[in-house]
Formats: structure tokens, sequence, C-alpha cells
């Protein structure tokens, strides 16, 4: 093409780009006054990183619910990043209708700011979680160094891979899966499992920043013998790699993730959109939702739901965040505050 | 009077100076200033109690040993790709040359990602350094030291360049004439006059490395007390909502920095008159 071909091209173009905007104005001021307040409704999602793909398929079944309920187009935006940063976006101004991360902690320190009630968690049914998860292993196709349970992962020459508790919200769930194993087998003896949690940590050789980096670190870097993963997360590397390279170990006793979801006060009642927003996280209770949720390897609440995928997530005993730790805000101080049980198992020689 | 003025190709000194002054305030001074307030709200003994503790110190002598280290790595062989890259033609010398700017422009977190591939127990470097001298590179302090380097490395070479680029060859020949060897007007004519440049190369990697997250996240191995970096450790802070401690941890860096960077200022002002006389 010649210097000269190439100008007026570039010139058509401008003049094109330039059509393009005057029709666009045009149609944005058409929409303005022909359709008022009824036409669309916007909403911000703000999660944490797993969720992406269950959001984008829920998003859709609710799009078209409310369309057929209220005749208003409804739009979800979604927002993903590590739990704890999506937080702290939040608290510092960014416009999110609901929240929906990986611990109450994260809502706790939003609510903290004042941008919704302290009692947030009683608001929806099942604390707050529609869907829950739990903490799983993923090994090697065929085990080769035969992990069944917690017990194994302490034996020497083992190498543990999970992301920092201090930085990822998914780890604290590890952390305290393990912790919980050690009371329950030590009839709650605290020096014991603080020794066992020890023991583990020192067989692990990488410590990532969130979950889908260690995720990266055991299954391409091919670093370690066993991964502790949230089981949808285990269930997305089978699904991702290859059911050929890894098998998922249940151990016999883990802890129930609970993933809790909110509505922002501050923004909904600013923005007018809470009833949109309400309704949002209301769906997700629904048995559409649960089976969408399900699909997206996260164990349903809804038992005539959880019943149809029964051989996907097996029994295993579960305890909880409430019951064992007394809530997030005394394990978060406990265990992960500065000086806390897990910054102390780092001191004493290493 | 105005006739006897240098023209400017900016108009007017006052409204110049003071666009400089506003935009240095808002771009600059603001956001730091921003940041010594959210550290402020721990008061003086608040500060030190957040900032002089165990694992914070190690990582302090993460951060800065390493980056310290690696500026000086980047001294050396930033200095030589500098060299060859003015003083020799060879097919394929612009490619090279654009390959320099390549840590500037790649994202960070891409950077680390590929070197920790690329150096891990099982990647293409990291295999054969294992199988050969059994070394460890990926996830050690030794990880960290390499991803420091690639990324300071265009800062020593882009320095030094035109420097040497401009150096009169009047001067070597004028050495060369009056008996000296090369190796002799390399060391009294040549590198007193890039000196002042390469310090400058070392100081500008130096200071990239001690503020570095993105690459070295992914080759450090995060272990407390053995391979954390300070801003890891702001990151950790951060995820626990505490914003003044994050805050400290962010001032004790700056203010290390700065002083490391006025000293290499200083040290280059003397080095500068010193060659000049």
């Amino acid at each position: 093409m010649s210097f000269r071909d190439r100008l007026s091209a570039l010139r058509a173009n401008r003049l094109s780009v330039g059509r393009l905007s005057a029709l666009a104005a045009g149609v944005a001021l058409a929409m303005l006054t022909i359709a008022p307040a009824k036409a669309q409704t916007t909403l911000l999602n703000v999660s944490y990183d797993p969720t992406r793909e269950f959001y984008v398929e829920f998003n859709k079944a609710f799009a078209k619910k409310w369309q057929a309920e209220n005749g208003q187009t409804v739009t979800v935006k979604q927002s993903h990043g590590g739990s704890g940063k999506q937080a702290r976006s939040v608290i510092d101004g960014l416009d999110a209708d609901v929240v929906t991360l990986a611990l109450a902690y994260d809502i706790d320190a939003i609510a903290d700011s004042g941008a919704l009630p302290k009692t947030w968690q009683t608001r929806l049914p099942n604390n707050s979680s529609p869907y829950t998860s739990t903490i799983v292993f993923l090994v090697r196709k065929g085990n080769p160094k035969q992990i069944k349970d917690w017990d194994d992962l302490l034996k020497p020459g083992v190498q543990v891979i999970t992301p920092n508790p201090k930085t990822s919200g998914g780890a604290r769930w590890n952390y305290l899966a393990a912790w919980a194993y050690s009371l329950e087998k030590n009839g709650n003896d605290e020096a014991k499992a603080k020794q066992f949690v020890a023991d583990l940590f020192k067989n692990v050789p990488v410590l990532d920043s969130g979950a889908r980096g260690s995720t990266v670190t055991f299954t391409q870097r091919q670093l370690g013998d066993v991964l502790l993963a949230w089981e949808n997360e285990a269930f997305l590397s089978l699904q991702e790699f290859g059911a050929d390279k890894f098998d998922i170990v249940v151990p016999s006793l883990s802890i129930l993730a609970e993933p809790p979801v909110t509505v922002v006060d501050s923004v909904v009642d600013r923005k007018g959109t809470r009833k949109a927003a309400e309704a949002y996280l209301n769906f997700l209770y629904t048995p559409e939702a649960q089976e969408i949720a399900a699909k997206n390897f996260y164990r349903p609440r809804l038992p005539e739901v959880a019943a149809r995928y029964a051989d996907r997530f097996p029994n295993v005993k579960l305890v909880t965040i409430d019951g064992s730790f007394g809530g997030w805000r005394t394990a978060q101080e406990k265990h992960f505050a500065d000086g806390g049980v897990f910054d102390q198992i780092y001191q004493k020689g290493r | 009077m105005s006739v006897l003025r240098k023209p400017s190709v900016l108009p007017g000194f006052g409204l110049t100076l003071g666009f400089t002054l506003t935009y240095l305030s808002l771009i600059v001074l603001l956001p730091l200033a921003a940041l010594a307030l959210k550290a402020a709200g721990l008061g003086w003994s608040g500060f030190w109690d957040a900032v002089l503790t165990p694992r914070v110190l190690a990582a302090f002598k993460v951060s800065f040993g390493l980056s310290l280290a690696a500026a000086a790595v980047n001294a050396v062989f930033g200095f030589i790709v500098a060299w060859v890259l003015v003083r020799y033609r060879f097919p394929g010398d612009r490619i090279v040359d654009a390959l320099v700017d390549l840590p500037f422009a790649l994202p960070t977190a891409v950077a680390g990602i590929a070197l920790s591939a690329l150096y891990a127990p099982n990647g293409w470097i990291g295999s054969l350094l294992m199988e050969w001298f059994g070394l460890r590179v990926a996830f050690t302090p030794l990880g960290i030291a390499i991803a420091l380097t690639f990324i300071g490395l265009p800062f020593v070479v882009r320095t030094v360049q035109p420097i040497l680029q401009d150096l009169p060859p009047e001067e070597e020949e004028a050495a060369a004439a009056l008996g000296a060897t090369r190796w002799q007007a390399f060391r009294r004519v040549v590198f007193p006059a890039l000196l002042p440049a390469l310090l400058t190369g070392f100081a500008l990697s130096f200071a990239r490395g001690v503020g570095e997250y993105g690459s070295v996240i992914f080759i450090a191995g995060n272990i407390p007390g053995l391979s954390e970096i300070l801003p890891l450790l702001i990151v950790i802070k951060l995820e626990q909502y505490d914003y003044a401690g994050a805050a400290a941890v962010g001032v004790l860096m700056l203010m290390a920095s700065f002083v490391l960077l006025l000293a290499l200022n200083l040290l280059q002002a003397w080095m500068r008159s010193r060659h000049a006389r």
C-alpha cells in the first residue's frame, strides 16, 4: 500500500470513527429521552479469584429471571482478585453492590469501615454462604507417596504446597483444617496442634502469595507431592490438566469452607439498586443456582441438589469455623495476626 | 534587557517553575506525604515497634542485600554490554540493543513467571543447574537475586551507553600517542569518565530492586525470615487490614533508599568534580 493510499485509508477511518461516535451519542440521547430509569440496572459483584466461571453462568441465569419478572435488563459486572485485596478495594471506595468473598473476615473488615451492619452474616440463610467447599489434597496420579490423611503430610520427604496464610484467604482454611484435625486426634491439646502445623509447614518449600499461585507451582512447576486446595480448585485442576495427571484425596476430617455473600448497604442505597442486589443474592439459594454451583464444583446447600451430586462430593467429617474456632475474628486474631501462632511457628529456629 | 536574556524554549520562567513544583507535588510529594501520614498514626514508638521485628529486619536484609548484589552484577555486566554495543559493529547489533529494553517493557509479573518456569527444578536452566551443581535457584534467595538482576539491567546499560558514545576519541588517541597501553588508556582515561554514569546506573538498578514486587514474588520461596522481601511484608500487613503497619514498612524502605541514593549522589558529584579538575 502506498503512503498516499494509507493516508486516505486513515482519513476514511477517522471519518467513520467520527460518524460512529455521533451515532453512539445519538443513541445514548435517544435512550435517555425515551426510556426513563426502568430500562437498565447494572450491578457490580466483587468476588475472589476462582468464582469467575461460576458467576459468568449464574449472572446469565439471573438476568434472564430478572427480565422475565420485571421486564428490566440487568447487567452484572464481575470483579475478581484475591479476597483480601478485593475487600480493601471496597473499603477504599470501589462501588460494589454485592460482595462474594472467600471468608467472612474480609466482609467483617468492610463492615468495620461502616459500609454495612456488623450483623451482616445473619441476613441470609446458612451464615450468608449459599454454597460451600472444603479442603482436600491434590496428589500426583497413583498417589506415589501414599498420602491418605493429614498425618502423612508430616512424613519426612513429603513436600506440601500451600499458599501463605498471611496473604491468602484460602490458605487460612488449609491451615485451620490441619489444626482442627490435630485437635480432634489429640483430644484438644493445643500445644500438640501447634507442633502439628509447625511440622507440616516444615515440609512446605514455597509459600505462594495466592491459591492460584500454589496451583501453578504444583501443577506446572511439578513441585511438591501434595497440594492443599479448595475442593473446587482441585476439580478445576483435574478438568484443566487432565484426570490422568492428578488424584483427589479426601482426608478423614476437614473444614467446612463457607464463602459468604452480602449486599453493600452504603453502595446500593446511594445507587438505588438494593432491590436488584438483594434479589441477586437470594437467587443464589434457588435450585437453579444451586445446580450451577454444583456444576462449578461448589457444594450446594440444598439437600435435593446435593443428593444429585453425591458421588462428586463424598461425605467427610467437617468442622466449622464458628464451632471449632469461635468465628473468624477470633481465629484471625489468634493464628494469623502479627505475632500469632503462624508467626510463632516460623520464629523458632528454622 | 529582554534582548540580553537567553531565549528559552518554554515561555516564562515563573510559569514553568510553578508548573514544575505543582506537578511534582501532585505526582510525587503528595502520595509520599500520604504514606508518611498513614504511618504517623502509629506514633514514634509504634512505628519502631512495627518496624523493628526480627521478621521485618530479615526481609530488610533480603531486599536491600540482594538488590545491592544484583546492582553490582548489573554494573559489571551492564558495562560490558554497553561497551560492546557502542564500540563494535556486528550483525544484529540493533536487535541486541533493542533487547536490552525488554525488562523495562515486560510486565514484571510475566517476567517473574517466565523466570520461575525457567529456573524451577524442572525448568530448562533449573534442571541443568540442579543436575550439574545440585544448585536450587527458584524459590531461594538466589532466585530473588536473578529476578532483580533481570529487571535492573537496562538501567546500567542505558546510563553508560550515551556517555560512552560521546567520549571524545581524541583523549584516547592522545593517551596512545603518549605511549599508554590500551589497558592503561582504559583505566586512566575512559573508565574515570564513565564512572559517574556507571554509579547512576548502579543506583537506579538498586532502587528499582528494592521496590520490586511482581517479578520476585513468583520466584522467591517467600519463606518468613529466609526468602521474604519487604514489599511482600507490606502486602501481608495490608492483607490484615493493618494500613498503618504497611505504611510504616513503606516509610522505612523509603528512608533507607533515600539515604543510600543520597550517598551515591554525593559520591558521584565528588567524582565528577575530581574528574573535571
